[in-house]
């Protein structure tokens, strides 16, 4: 007789092999919709646009004849192009510095513990809950030329409309009408929109410290400013640099803003790659010019990618 | 150098009394251990000395000086934290190196000082880790290092031993005890271990709801404890409280022994002890039962030295006594102690 402890299994431990119990493919099914998705939403489109760039395609005619690098070389041979090229590093960098900069010291406030602090959070995410587009028109009307908010309080204070006014004797600013006045506007409502975001990117940084760390810090006789440089600073560091530089990618890549307030002007100077990309593909029709001035922006969002993904690895404090 | 004084102390959170007007005085160079349950105030008070927590009321003074209102830096103190709070973002030496360039000391001496430091405690193979790459008991040792480095004429210490497992945390005892009598700076230490405190102490400060107790050497505190909340929360198993009407009657567990064993110059107290259940720990034996009259406190525990042989069963009744100079009385109200011990 055989020995009963290499019998065969009972007959109901057989039927183990349904897919739930196997991980391996459980795994492949669950992330399915995922890769399927981003395949479909983003690796299409992409692959279409490289397409687009290198044919003479439009919105008449959208049918593929390839051309060459032809529309690489007029793109880069045409003046406004190039400007919205500087344009759209100038809108990113101020703007997300001027957002670091701001949520830095929201975050440090809202750490601490003040009456109606409930009031200033709420006041704070307001901008990140509201439709892109209606906060932005919003911003439109601030901006006015004749009925600015912000022009009446500058003249009522004295500083414009006068002979002598800081800004000068016209009753108006016109901040969406002179050049760097309207990009100067527009890096404002961008850094309006994303500062939400920031502060509560840093706000999870900030209280991720320790509290220990700083009182020892306190202790061990290195004054306020001494610890933000030695301790918070370098210890935020990571979680900081994910926030610059996902506002870097919500920036680089917007079109709302600059498109609801100035359309690029005046006269192109605050046209950023993804304004002229639609002016030119959609609106002008020419898809092939188009697709290949957004394509510019990929080396740049690429490697920005590369770091958000090796911070992410980074992140943890201790 | 070295002398804090505690003028009236209180600290309000909120409408808890975390500190209720304490008075303290240390003795110059002396180890001085506040001891108590967690909650009991031990922590706060430590915290107020530093200057990391401002009192609501009262005045702390350091070496002649008022240093209530004063930031930490300004205090000459050095602190270990329970966690160590070592910076994770800096090497060992920059970590030791810290207090010393908060205060703009010069490189040259930075790297004297910090070696010194290192040597003194044996960890200057570390010098170039991260404080993620060191076991528990190395990282304990950087902290005291960094808390050393700058030379203070205060250590605080709050639990600095918790965190390690039991056989590092008897040997880091004896080796902190050591090291504090070498430099002979005073140092008050927080604890709820009272085995730390007893062992590490020359004095301990026993808090409970954020008043002082007791304040008194290991051995007053053990021998002649103040209140009943002292003679219970130090020694394990605590002291035995029999209920006598108005008074408490205390005695030590080591005290309460076979009758014939015990000897007394003024004389024993002897109770049939009816025992109920019985703890063979090695060194020695527990003995739980109940003597006396049926009244709510009569349970009381003997401890027999493990060299003792004498057959104790569960359930039977043997004649147990304590000599009369070992007891100690109570008010039963108040809990504290009544002046002359024996009945």
């Amino acid at each position: 007789m055989s020995a009963p402890a290499h019998a065969a299994p009972p007959p109901h431990v057989a039927d183990y092999g349904g897919i739930t119990d196997r991980e391996g493919a459980l795994a492949k099914l669950m992330i399915a919709p995922a890769v399927v998705y981003i395949a479909a939403m983003i690796g299409a489109p992409f692959v279409l646009a490289i397409l687009y760039s290198l044919s003479d395609a439009t919105t008449g005619d959208p049918a593929l004849r390839l051309v060459g690098l032809q529309n690489f070389r007029a793109a880069l041979a045409d003046p406004v192009f190039r400007m919205s090229l500087r344009n759209t590093f100038v809108f990113t960098l101020v703007s997300q510095t001027i957002v670091i900069l701001l949520s830095r010291i929201l975050a440090t406030a809202l750490l601490k513990n003040f009456r109606g602090k409930w009031l200033v959070r709420f006041l704070i995410l307001l901008p990140w809950t509201a439709p892109i587009s209606l906060g932005t028109i919003g911003w439109l009307w601030m901006f006015d030329s004749i009925f600015s908010p912000m022009d009446w309080v500058l003249r009522y204070v004295g500083l414009l409309g006068t002979k002598d006014a800081l800004f000068g004797f016209q009753t108006n600013m016109y901040w969406l009408g002179i050049p760097g006045l309207s990009m100067a506007s527009v890096i404002l409502v961008q850094a309006w929109r994303i500062l939400p975001l920031a502060t509560v990117i840093q706000l999870a940084g900030l209280s991720s410290i320790p509290k220990d760390l700083l009182e020892a810090a306190e202790v061990d006789g290195a004054t306020p400013w001494r610890r933000t440089l030695m301790i918070t600073i370098p210890l935020t560091l990571p979680i900081v640099s994910i926030a610059f530089l996902f506002g870097v990618v919500f920036t680089f890549t917007d079109l709302v803003v600059v498109y609801v307030l100035t359309r690029g002007g005046p006269v192109h100077t605050t046209q950023v790659l993804s304004s002229w990309t639609f002016f030119k593909g959609i609106e002008a029709g020419d898809l092939a010019q188009g697709a290949a001035i957004s394509l510019f922006m990929f080396p740049v969002l690429a490697v920005v990618a590369v770091f958000i993904l090796r911070l992410a690895r980074r992140t943890e404090v201790v | 150098m070295g002398r804090v004084e505690i003028r009236a102390i209180t600290k309000l959170f909120g409408e808890v009394r975390a500190v209720d007007h304490v008075d303290l005085l240390t003795n110059e160079g002396e180890f001085l251990v506040l001891l108590g349950p967690s909650g009991c105030g031990k922590t706060t008070l430590l915290r107020m000395i530093a200057g990391i927590e401002e009192p609501t009321s009262g005045d702390i003074v350091i070496d002649e000086r008022e240093v209530t209102h004063l930031p930490p830096r300004m205090r000459n103190i050095a602190m270990v934290f329970q966690s160590y709070a070592l910076y994770p973002h800096m090497t060992v030496f920059k970590n030791i190196a810290f207090p010393l360039r908060a205060r703009g000391v010069d490189e040259e001496s930075v790297r004297k000082k910090v070696d010194w430091a290192a040597g003194m405690f044996k960890i200057g193979r570390l010098l170039d880790r991260k404080p993620r790459q060191l076991s528990g008991g190395e990282r304990q040792r950087v902290a005291l290092a960094r808390a050393m480095v700058r030379e203070p004429s205060v250590f605080l210490l709050d639990e600095p031993l918790s965190n390690l497992d039991a056989l590092l945390r008897a040997s880091a005892r004896e080796e902190l005890r050591q090291f504090q009598r070498r430099v002979g700076v005073t140092t008050i230490y927080v604890t709820h271990d009272q085995v730390e405190a007893m062992g590490l102490g020359d004095r301990i400060v026993v808090m409970s709801q954020g008043k002082v107790r007791q304040v008194g050497t290991p051995l007053d505190i053990y021998q002649w404890p103040a209140d009943t909340f002292v003679a219970t929360f130090v020694g394990s198993p605590p002291m035995n409280l029999l209920d006598q009407g108005d008074t408490l009657l205390g005695f030590r567990p080591e005290t309460f022994l076979p009758a014939d064993a015990v000897e007394g110059s003024e004389g024993i107290v002897t109770w049939p002890f009816e025992v109920t259940y019985l703890e063979y720990l090695g060194a020695e034996r527990l003995v739980y039962g109940n003597v006396g009259e049926k009244s709510h406190a009569r349970h009381v525990a003997a401890r027999l030295p493990g060299s003792m042989n004498l057959s104790i069963e569960a359930g039977m009744t043997y004649p147990f006594a304590v000599a009369r100079g070992d007891l100690r009385r109570f008010d039963k109200k108040t809990g504290l102690a009544l002046p002359g011990g024996t009945t």
